[in-house]
């Protein structure tokens, strides 16, 4: 029984894979017309890809979703609010400081910035920046979690904050300097890996699923939401408050 | 030599992946212990299952570096190069109607990449599971692929042509908010949430190598100003085609439900 699993997940993450295969391929032969350079890399990296994808799905059934909803469990029983306030903050923190996709965008940025006559055009000067917009990012997620986390417990709708967010977003963006919007509206988007979404998803239903009266599809999704909206407002603030 | 030089990368994947990981797992652990004092129920198996992430996720990179990454950002660039516009005058400038390979393969890349992100295969999983099937996995992440396909397009348009960003940006909010406030309260979450998990170990570096490959080969744009933004579009319009697609079934059932108690 546990093959047919492993199987039928094997057969799942092809499935999955099979699209990208055949963009890049019909993209390279009939439209750049040009060979496949490494064929060999191709199927050795494909090969890898399924594999992966098959273990991710393996253990998220395992573990990353009986972990985020056990948790959310125990904090609902546990009936502190503290705590599950402190656990969301770190979670939400700790998940984002050490994402290599947004190292890569603070150093970005800390290049335009130099680059604008912002900051200093040094390296500690550079390497400050890009930290400190990481920590800002960092400390925006964990108060994102924060927000939908008391958002869950109290039941409240998830679109008059979600509206308001970008209310805020558009209002802020005409005072935000240039170079940083871009940075800004993708700073959103990288915060969220493949480890931390499944266990904000995992929390956030398991919590839904024990409190009374909330509805696991309605009131369980929306974590992520809030933590990709908060980067955007904390990053312009970070930009206009630096200027 | 090539096996030792692939290995090396495995372990450097493998450093990152474990450096991504170490805080979240030592705050589980700090809170499972210090605060919660609950026994997790099936330690072996979620030690196992965590391990099996990790090595997924290691694998899927690395796989992903072998493969994809290389000839993605190779097309790419090739894409984007004036020799393969194929200009009948090489002095006159492209128009940004002669990027229309870029535009397409833009939405063919977003499209697939999308339907393989693994974070968004374990949101539409869990969707689909807690909604009792109500929602379908694989509809949602074909309505989330079609709305990063449109975001790639219009984000690369962007790039092509100059446009500032946040006119567009603020464009999309507004259609987001006009959407919300008519869309079916059950999605609404699913909807802002898929826009999150589109982009991230698939998409990110390949629609990277697309926005500053064209950012650097399209006259007067500066790539490090410019080459930002398609993640932020790929982010905005998935939320746009879930929501749609929720209307759309919801719109679809009342006809149906109609039809049968008229006829």
């Amino acid at each position: 029984m546990w093959n047919n699993r492993l199987i039928k997940l094997i057969v799942n993450s092809i499935r999955d894979l099979l699209p990208i295969l055949i963009v890049v391929l019909v993209f390279q032969l009939l439209v750049v017309r040009q060979p496949i350079p490494d064929i060999a890399s191709l199927i050795v990296g494909m090969v890898c890809v399924v594999m992966g994808l098959t273990f991710f799905m393996l253990g998220l059934e395992q573990s990353l979703f009986p972990i985020g909803e056990t948790m959310a469990n125990a904090f609902a029983r546990k009936g502190s609010l503290f705590w599950l306030l402190a656990f969301s903050f770190c979670l939400g923190f700790g998940t984002t400081v050490a994402e290599p996709a947004l190292i890569a965008i603070g150093n970005e940025a800390a290049k335009i910035a130099s680059q604008g006559g912002m900051i200093a055009d040094s390296d500690s000067a550079r390497a400050d920046y890009a930290w400190e917009l990481r920590l800002t990012v960092a400390i925006s997620v964990g108060v994102a979690v924060i927000i939908g986390v008391i958002r869950i417990l109290k039941g409240w709708p998830l679109h008059y904050f979600i509206v308001g967010g970008y209310l805020i977003v558009i209002c802020l963006t005409p005072f935000a300097p240039r170079e940083i919007l871009g940075i800004a509206y993708d700073s959103g988007g990288v915060t969220t890996s493949s480890i931390t979404v499944p266990l904000l998803t995992a929390l956030g239903i398991g919590l839904a699923n024990s409190i009374k009266g909330r509805n696991p599809v309605t009131d369980g999704f929306g974590l992520i939401a809030f933590a990709s909206l908060t980067p955007i407002i904390f990053v312009m603030s970070f930009g206009i408050l630096l200027r | 030599m090539n096996v030792m030089n692939g290995l090396a990368h495995f372990v450097n994947t493998l450093i990152e992946t474990l450096s991504d990981v170490t805080p979240i797992v030592a705050i589980i652990l700090g809170f499972q212990v210090l605060v919660l004092r609950y026994p997790l129920p099936h330690p072996g198996r979620t030690v196992l299952g965590f391990c099996n992430v990790l090595i997924g996720i290691v694998f899927f990179l690395e796989g992903l570096k072998l493969a994809l990454f290389p000839l993605g950002e190779l097309m790419a660039k090739q894409m984007t190069t004036v020799d393969f516009l194929g200009l009948a005058n090489p002095l006159q400038s492209p128009s940004w109607q002669d990027y229309y390979w870029v535009y397409l393969f833009a939405a063919c890349i977003g499209f697939a990449t999308a339907l393989a992100e693994p974070s968004l295969l374990a949101v539409a999983t869990k969707a689909e599971e807690i909604s009792g099937g109500t929602i379908s996995a694989l509809g949602l992440r074909i309505a989330v692929a079609i709305g990063v396909a449109f975001g790639l397009t219009l984000g690369t348009f962007r790039i092509v042509t100059g446009i500032p960003m946040y006119y567009l940006i603020i464009g999309c909010y507004i259609t987001v908010i006009v959407l919300t406030l008519s869309a079916p309260k059950i999605i609404i979450g699913l909807a802002y949430d898929s826009g999150g998990v589109t982009t991230s170990t698939v998409t990110v570096p390949l629609v990277t190598a697309l926005g500053l490959g064209l950012a650097a080969n399209v006259p007067g744009r500066d790539p490090l100003v410019d080459g930002f933004g398609l993640i932020a579009f790929a982010c905005l319009f998935p939320i746009m085609t879930v929501l749609t697609y929720a209307r759309l079934a919801v719109w679809l059932a009342q006809k149906r439900n109609s039809n049968s108690s008229s006829s």
